[in-house]
């Protein structure tokens, strides 16, 4: 019992009106799925429900991408960048001004922690909004095209399919380039965490953003094919598992639709001898317990250098122990609930399969919430290489801690994935820093830092991480026409429907 | 521990039968490097954490309990110091309950009317010694100064490093007098040694790798305390300052067993800071540092405002600055 005990410091749930049902939000309104399914969404931290959302089928689908085709051709594909950027802006500022509802909800239906809510998902998410708004009519000048001529085109509409591990920010990742870049969009959230999407929603009516510039149709992995496969649809847009992601880049070959893919990691955190150790403690914790370590570029995997391994593993063992997990509500707690049911099964499953490898697990003291769904902090040190905990993605706060002797050794072993989204570097040498950035093949590669985000800098995978960035100048390309063919591309099934 | 204990300490830690600068120099430069963005970020991280009810009023009692109030000023008269001490005794005259403080800390000509007026109260005297607030000035005015404090009966002595032998990488002589100043600390007899808070003047330091080294260093030679201000230079005490420190005292004593305090000083102004600060030393050093014998705060305007808080704590509204002594 620590002699500082904080007392409960609970976010209040009154700032947010949650309703008992919700409808799919299609032409810029709430309406009844043709086939009237619905299901639970889920407080994760108590398995209470919290609301009935409606399951898209393929007719409700088929709808909301009318009515975006409708919205791209008669108003938002023709409407100057200047005034979609005003649209974006506003947007950008009701989210702000809806910040604490939003943090509220989406710890709620996600079970994060709400510091995270409060001071990531929901700053980012507006700081996307805002950021792609500023490109809305400059577009031209982004370097897609040459000196002097016209904007690029967009593409039309596009259907975009978002995890449930930050669903508003994902969400924004998505939404915001698109809509700057003059597309419409059919977005179906997670089915484990559709609410913030649709209060998000909500937001758009506020803003009166043209009905059929975004539509959000809920359900499960039946409604994303119906959106992946539907004919007039032109671009998808993924972030998810690899396998789905796989799936959907056969489904769609050989037709004219253009893919973007995000997908999963196993990051290597590679610390060297060097380090500032304090501040790389830190890093591997924020790396792997930052949200529940459901993250895609979370650095699952540390590499830490042989001579200081004991010593690194010391620190972070002490440094666990502080660590609060409990009611993702209380404004104090640091680590909260897993999002699913299933998600915790395979994070245990996992975690299991650990130990009969012979890894050494460990966790720091913690009581766990009787209801809900928990895991506690997990370390697995004696980790080999050749491990599965070393090279499938858990999706979970579980690190595998392996050791290098040299920085080759530290980069061959880093680049021993199937995967490529992310890598952390900590050294005080900067040339180090330099050479390792170089070699490693990994789309996001950070130092003496790790999941940092802003709208402005690129992130992507290599290899199977997908393909495709998102933020920055270079994210806009995914949303942008840059063949040299006419932009007057419609599908002839939508064409002779208005 | 003594003067000659910490040295033969030293001379064990260093692995070398005298310290010298070079010894002294690569064991500080061993230590691993403060990486300023994480290290800030890490002190803006703790600084949300949100203390309510039951831990608040804990908390705000345990930081009356460990402030120094101090005054320092060229104006300091017996009166003025005389009316510190009654408050420091009984700060809240409304609320018996109200803890004391730690300490008054005087400048060392004021140490035997501060003795007086605070006998019996078990409140510490502290003096600041050796050329407070620069250390410039000779070693002998330095160890005369200090023993002068000692000599009147000071509990504790705040000395000052010489911020720019550390610069100049004399880390020797910076070692040597601390240990000097520590060894005129010693009280013959039964008499309880003055304890040693040495001042590293972070503000003057100015980087984190330095707060650290000098921070290893004050204890190699043995401080009891490590203070990160003497209030007469911005920036005075901040967070990511303390919280290097902490780490520091942390280290030490897994490396030797022995435990050293933290001192912030200036800069410290309201109760939610002050908790703040509580929360660090909880989640960097640990629960056995949140005691008025491990963590103090040098402090002059924080005590009014711990005493608003805890007086709304007490009534459940806000009284007003008139409803707290202003010394």
């Amino acid at each position: 019992m620590s002699k500082f005990e904080y007392a409960p410091a609970p976010e209040s749930r009154a700032v947010v009106d949650i309703a008992s049902s919700y409808g799919l939000f299609i032409g810029g309104e709430f309406v009844e799925p043709a086939e009237g399914g619905s299901f639970k969404t889920l407080n994760p931290a108590t398995e209470e429900s919290l609301a009935d959302v409606s399951q898209a089928g393929a007719a409700d689908v088929d709808r909301a991408v009318r009515a975006a085709r409708r919205a791209y051709q008669r108003v938002w594909g023709p409407m100057s960048g200047t005034e979609r950027g005003k649209y974006i802006f506003r947007i950008a500022r009701i989210m702000q001004e809806r910040a604490r509802e939003f943090a509220v909800l989406e710890t709620l239906d996600n079970g994060k922690p709400i510091k995270e809510s409060r001071d990531v998902d929901i700053p980012i998410a507006a700081a996307h909004f805002f950021y792609h708004a500023g490109w809305a009519d400059k577009l031209e000048y982004a370097g897609f095209t040459p000196a002097g001529s016209a904007a690029p085109k967009p593409l039309g509409v596009v259907g975009q399919i978002i995890p449930w591990n930050f669903p508003l920010l994902m969400l924004a990742w998505k939404i915001a380039p698109a809509l700057a870049t003059g597309n419409t969009v059919v977005l179906k959230p997670a089915e484990t965490t559709p609410l913030t999407a649709l209060l998000f929603a909500q937001v758009c009516q506020q803003a009166d953003l043209p009905p059929g510039v975004v539509n959000i149709v809920t359900g499960a992995g039946e409604t994303g094919r119906a959106l992946v496969e539907h004919p007039d649809v032109d671009k998808i847009a993924f972030t998810g598992s690899t396998g789905v992601g796989k799936g959907i880049a056969r489904s769609i070959a050989g037709t004219r639709k253009r893919l973007s893919l995000e997908l999963g990691g196993k990051a290597a955190n590679i610390v060297f001898d060097d380090a500032a150790m304090d501040q790389a403690v830190e890093g591997i914790v924020n790396g792997i317990f930052f949200n529940q370590g459901q993250v895609c570029c979370a650095g699952s995997r540390l590499l830490v250098q042989e001579s200081v391994a004991d010593d690194v593993v010391r620190r972070l063992k002490r440094r666990l122990q502080a660590l609060r997990v409990g009611d993702p509500l209380d404004k104090n707690t640091d680590v909260g609930a897993i999002n699913s049911a299933a998600q915790l099964a395979r994070i245990t499953e996992l975690a299991e399969v650990g130990v009969a490898e012979g890894a050494t697990r460990w966790s720091p003291e913690c009581t766990l919430p009787k209801n809900g769904f928990w895991f506690a902090p997990t370390v697995f040190t004696g980790v080999s290489q050749s491990h599965r905990i070393a090279q499938e993605e858990i999706f979970g706060p579980v690190l595998s801690v392996l050791t290098f002797r040299t920085p080759q050794e530290a980069v061959a072993k880093a680049n021993n994935t199937p995967y490529g989204l992310s890598a952390g570097i900590w050294t005080e040498k900067g040339s180090r820093i330099l050479w390792m950035a170089d070699q490693l093949r990994a789309g996001v590669v950070w130092a003496n830092t790790f999941n940092r985000f802003d709208p402005t800098s690129p992130f992507g995978g290599y290899k199977e991480s997908g393909y495709g960035r998102e933020g920055g100048r270079h994210g806009l390309e995914a949303y942008l026409r840059l063949d040299s063919a006419p932009s007057t591309a419609r599908s002839t099934r939508t064409g002779g429907s208005h | 521990m003594s003067g000659s204990v910490a040295k033969s300490q030293a001379r064990e830690i260093l692995e070398v039968t005298s310290p010298t600068n070079s010894s002294i120099r690569s064991w500080l430069h061993g230590l691993p490097g403060v990486d300023q963005v994480g290290c800030e970020a890490r002190a803006t991280g703790l600084a949300t954490r949100s203390i309510k009810t039951s831990s608040k009023a804990w908390g705000i009692d345990l930081a009356i309990s460990m402030i120094d109030l101090t005054t320092l000023e060229g104006a300091d008269t017996p009166g003025k110091v005389r009316g510190l001490c009654a408050k420091g005794a009984a700060p809240d005259p409304s609320d018996p309950s109200t803890p004391p403080v730690a300490a008054i800390c005087v400048y060392n000509d004021m140490v035997e009317v501060a003795r007086a007026a605070l006998h019996g109260t078990g409140i510490h005297v502290a003096a600041v010694a050796t050329a407070f607030p620069s250390g410039r000035a000779s070693m002998t005015v330095k160890l005369a100064d200090t023993s002068d404090a000692v000599a009147a009966g000071a509990d504790e002595v705040d000395m000052v490093i010489d911020r720019g032998a550390f610069l100049a990488g004399d880390y020797r002589k910076v070692f040597d007098q601390i240990a000097a100043t520590k060894e005129v600390c010693a009280r013959p007899g039964d008499r309880p040694d003055a304890h040693l808070k040495v001042i590293l003047e972070t503000g003057e330091l100015v980087t984190y790798d330095n707060v650290r080294r000098a921070s290893w260093l004050a204890m190699l030679a043995g401080a009891d305390f490590i203070k990160t201000s003497t209030g007469k230079i911005a920036p005075a005490a901040t967070m990511p300052v303390t919280l290097i420190m902490l780490q520091a005292v942390r280290d030490w004593r897994e490396l030797t067993g022995s435990m050293v305090g933290v001192k912030p000083a200036g800069g410290i102004r309201t109760s939610k800071d002050a908790l703040r600060y509580l929360v660090m030393v909880s989640e960097i050093a640990g629960d056995d540092w949140l005691d008025p014998q491990w963590f103090r705060f040098g402090a002059s305007s924080l005590l009014g405002d711990l005493l608003l808080q805890r007086q709304k704590q007490r009534l459940g509204v806000y009284s007003g600055a008139d409803y707290v002594t202003i010394d």
